[in-house]
């Protein structure tokens, strides 16, 4: 028997998921015209292998394969790892990574809504770590043909160090590590942009546009992007401040790497991150954190991505801290006015 | 005066579906062949029934004797014979039975004598029990009784009329207000009075602009200040608690009533029916009820209380594709397990569905944890936590995170874009943890029997073992006194027997308890886990 209620909003797990993809189409063109249109490719191979990998679990899982995987998830999963990847990486790591994310950081947990981990940062993490010179490899901004692309994706020799560049935080990192290049002076160099990394400006735009999408479409709350973004430029801010020529700006940091593709897209993933709005407040604001800390004193160029992972282990407890008030439930019961108004 | 609104958090707004129903007037729906009178007609409180079958009952008359502190009076709700007095199904998802007295009516209607109630000179006590023997119950659906509600008649400020209706297709309520505004207002003005109030509010969603014309006109003619409110429609802002805060920013918590916040509500049907009790004595014995939904005619209906509800259907025609008959709202209300189920005082709304109308809900999809429910709980609970503990029966962890806060008024799973009856979900919590409370009181009954049964059991042991102890002394005084002439043995006898009976009684009882924490002590000692 059924039970009230009756009546139900129109929404479902698939319109979320398919919005979140449009949301990310604005930054998918603007990498495909700007840095190249493998990133095209990488996604159609990443798609098609989550699409299969997610239906192989769930039979496996003994699960409705129809209704799960068309509730494109895991497309949302296979988008977010070719994006987070270099363009050119070969074929099969694309594949790999999507796996991972997929089968191991996904089903193994127990599938959708279960997953501790973020998998697209699983994966990635996974691969940087596995593969560390293929997962450096960037080329230049439109510096590849789309020939070229498609060869490297798909096997080719890698004759790698004449066509890639390191990217705008490699070359920071690099340039810096010297111990006499200012900040000034190593973004003279051709990997730089008027911001950050030169083509990735327009990137991060695209995907700011698409955030702004799911944040009118109350698809992500506030919370995450602005203590994403409102940390990362604190910290960074700070000790540009205090010595400019040793720390990158805070639009540096904001426009290079993944800052606004985690911004708005991957710290929002409400399966693997903190739910309450100040539990969301501070989650994000760990993962800005780390990110800065490891790209400013690690040992790897980007730091989003251990952020994630590392934060998301601390979500149960954000979560249990941070638990809202309850309706009723304040301290001194009292009439009318004073905490009642909001 | 402030007339500052608050808001309360999240709530939902869903397709109103009033118009079909609001344009239509109340009409007086026909007798039917029988009235099926449930003796339950207050929350957690049975009449005694005080009719014979066979009996011949007027209208209004007492059918029902009130029994208990919750208990109310039940009526007939018109002129006929009574034909039976057994167990019926109960208009309740549970489709449990419960007594009720059966009439069949004469058809002539005819009302008992009966006469206004002079409230005024029979003071406040008096006029409370004449509600109770008048059935007086919230009818906004809680059945709660009024008589109780209205409390001791000091402590309330604000006296809250709640003309919300914030229910989908529900609209009884609104043509009351359009239709009998004035009697609304002068019940309002007795329970205000009743319970001695400060401040009184009527509170109207603004979906609802003839209602509150209505009832402005009303206190305009009764030459009445009182407040006509309207509030912005918002799912469940007709909720006692959430009117509570809209209208005076009050929070009530879970297990605190209105009043000892110094604020009380009452429905506006509950007001019309106060007015009717007192100013013309007549006991509840109809009420309004909306027909709606999949039918030809919708509209609003003044019903006997009993009327079965498949002969109340055909008013309305529904459609040939209904699949499923709703009582109450499609958010809180429940789909009625048989049709020959009487329409009781709560009975405010009666859908017909279809699954055109109120489609079948999606399949269920796994949690993903996206927090809209959240957003949408006016109890500010995080519905999704609670399903997630609710699943894994871990109802500790479920009451720590408030589930007895939970209203079940229905705005979770409206929104969830994964399709989880979250509702069910805690509904099954509340009830496994009822479940156990109530093993565990049968538990500790037991318990509690057993160890009475050890204590009289010692005790006969005991006074057997007294009376023994006193027959032996007796025995040995009497050897005693018979062998002082033989002396020698009777030396020892002194020592060791006591003197009197009492004194023996003390002795023996002692050597006992001592033996018992020799028997005892060691045995507890080895089963003691050892450092």
């Amino acid at each position: 028997m059924i039970h009230s209620p009756y009546i139900r909003k129109p929404a479902s797990v698939q319109r979320v998921m398919g919005l979140v993809l449009l949301a990310l189409v604005p930054g998918v063109m603007a990498y495909a015209s700007k840095v190249g249109a493998g990133i095209l490719v990488n996604l159609t191979i990443a798609t098609f292998t989550a699409i299969a990998a997610e239906a192989l679990m769930l039979r496996l899982r003994k699960r409705l394969v129809g209704v799960a995987v068309t509730d494109l998830s895991a497309v949302v999963t296979a988008w977010l790892v070719a994006l987070c990847f270099p363009p050119i990486v070969p074929w099969w790591l694309t594949v790999m990574a999507v796996l991972v994310a997929i089968v191991i950081a996904k089903h193994l947990y127990g599938g959708l809504g279960q997953n501790p981990f973020n998998p697209a940062m699983v994966a990635y993490c996974t691969m940087i770590v596995a593969y560390p010179a293929l997962m450096s490899q960037w080329p230049p901004a439109g510096g590849l043909s789309f020939d070229t692309q498609l060869g490297l994706i798909l096997g080719g020799a890698r004759d790698i160090d004449g066509m890639t560049g390191a990217t705008a935080l490699d070359a920071l990192r690099t340039g810096l590590r010297g111990g006499t290049a200012s900040v000034d002076a190593v973004m003279q160099g051709s990997a730089f942009g008027f911001l950050g990394g030169r083509g990735w400006e327009w990137i991060s735009l695209g995907y700011i546009a698409g955030g702004a999408l799911l944040l009118l479409t109350r698809t992500i709350t506030w919370h995450m992007p602005a203590a994403f973004i409102g940390t990362l430029t604190l910290v960074s801010g700070l000790f540009w401040l205090f010595d400019p020529s040793h720390f990158a700006s805070p639009l540096f940091h904001l426009a290079s790497g993944g800052a606004m593709l985690a911004a708005f897209f991957i710290v929002t993933d409400p399966v693997s991150g903190a739910t309450t709005p100040r539990g969301k407040l501070i989650f994000a604001g760990g993962i800005a954190l780390i990110a800065w800390l490891i790209r400013s004193f690690g040992a790897y160029p980007e730091g989003i991505a251990f952020g994630v992972l590392l934060m998301n282990i601390c979500v149960p407890l954000i979560d249990m801290k941070t638990q809202p008030r309850v309706f009723g439930h304040r301290s001194t019961p009292h009439r009318g006015d004073g905490g009642a108004s909001r | 005066m402030i007339t500052r609104l608050f808001k309360f958090h999240g709530g939902i707004k869903p397709d109103a579906h009033k118009h079909e129903s609001a344009g239509a007037a109340i009409r007086c729906a026909p007798l039917p062949s029988r009235l099926i009178v449930p003796l339950r007609q207050s929350t957690r409180a049975t009449a005694r029934c005080i009719v014979e079958v066979g009996e011949k009952v007027l209208k209004g008359q007492r059918i029902g004797e009130p029994e208990g502190f919750l208990g109310t009076a039940v009526h007939a709700p018109t002129s006929g014979t009574v034909i039976d007095f057994d167990r019926y199904t109960m208009a309740h998802a549970s489709g449990l039975e419960t007594r009720c007295v059966v009439i069949e009516p004469d058809g002539g209607d005819r009302w008992i004598e009966h006469a206004p109630f002079d409230a005024d000179a029979a003071g406040r006590d008096a006029t409370l029990a004449w509600l109770r023997d008048c059935g007086l119950v919230g009818l906004g659906g809680a059945t709660f009784p009024s008589h109780v509600k209205l409390g001791k008649g000091s402590g309330v400020e604000t006296l809250i009329l709640n003309g919300a209706e914030c229910e989908p297709w529900i609209t009884c309520d609104d043509r009351l207000m359009r239709e009998r505004a004035d009697a609304i207002l002068a019940g309002a003005r007795i329970l205000f009075r009743l319970i001695g109030a400060r401040e009184l509010v009527i509170g109207i969603e603004d979906n609802k602009p003839e209602a509150i014309e209505a009832m402005r006109a009303a206190a305009q003619r009764a030459g009445d200040t009182v407040r006509i409110q309207p509030i912005p429609a918002l799912y469940p802002a007709g909720g006692e608690k959430q009117l509570i805060r809209v209208l005076t920013g009050i929070e009530i918590p879970y297990g605190k009533l209105g009043a000892d916040y110094g604020v009380q509500c009452f429905n506006v049907g509950t007001a019309h029916a106060v007015y009717r009790a007192i100013a013309h004595g007549e006991p509840v014995v109809s009420r309004i009820v909306t027909l709606t939904g999949n039918v030809a005619h919708p509209g609003n209906w003044e019903v006997l209380i009993g009327t079965p509800i498949d002969e109340l259907l055909p008013l309305a025609e529904p459609k040939p594709d209904t699949n499923r008959t709703l009582m109450g709202g499609p958010m809180m209300g429940f789909a009625l397990p048989r049709l020959d189920v009487p329409v009781v005082k709560g009975s405010n709304c009666i859908i017909s569905a279809s699954p055109t109308l109120l489609p079948p809900p999606p399949i269920e999809q796994p949690c993903i944890r996206c927090g809209e429910c959240a957003r949408a709980c006016p109890a500010e609970l995080q519905p999704f936590e609670l399903y997630w503990f609710s699943r894994a029966k871990n109802f500790g962890k479920a009451q720590e995170y408030h589930l007895f806060d939970c209203i079940e008024c229905g705005c979770c799973a409206y929104v969830c874009p994964a399709h989880i009856p979250l509702v069910d979900y805690y509904r099954f919590a509340k009830s496994e943890i009822w479940a156990r409370e109530r093993d565990k009181g049968a538990a500790d009954q037991a318990r509690e029997r057993f160890e009475f049964r050890n204590y009289r059991q010692e005790r006969e042991k005991e006074e057997k073992a007294a009376k023994l102890a006193a027959k032996a002394a007796e025995t040995r005084a009497k050897l005693a006194s018979e062998g002082d002439n033989t002396a020698a043995p009777a030396a020892e006898a002194p020592a060791t027997a006591p003197e009197d009976p009492k004194k023996a009684l003390i002795a023996a009882a002692l050597a006992r308890a001592q033996a018992q924490k020799a028997a005892v002590q060691p045995r507890n000692t080895e089963d003691a886990p050892r450092p």
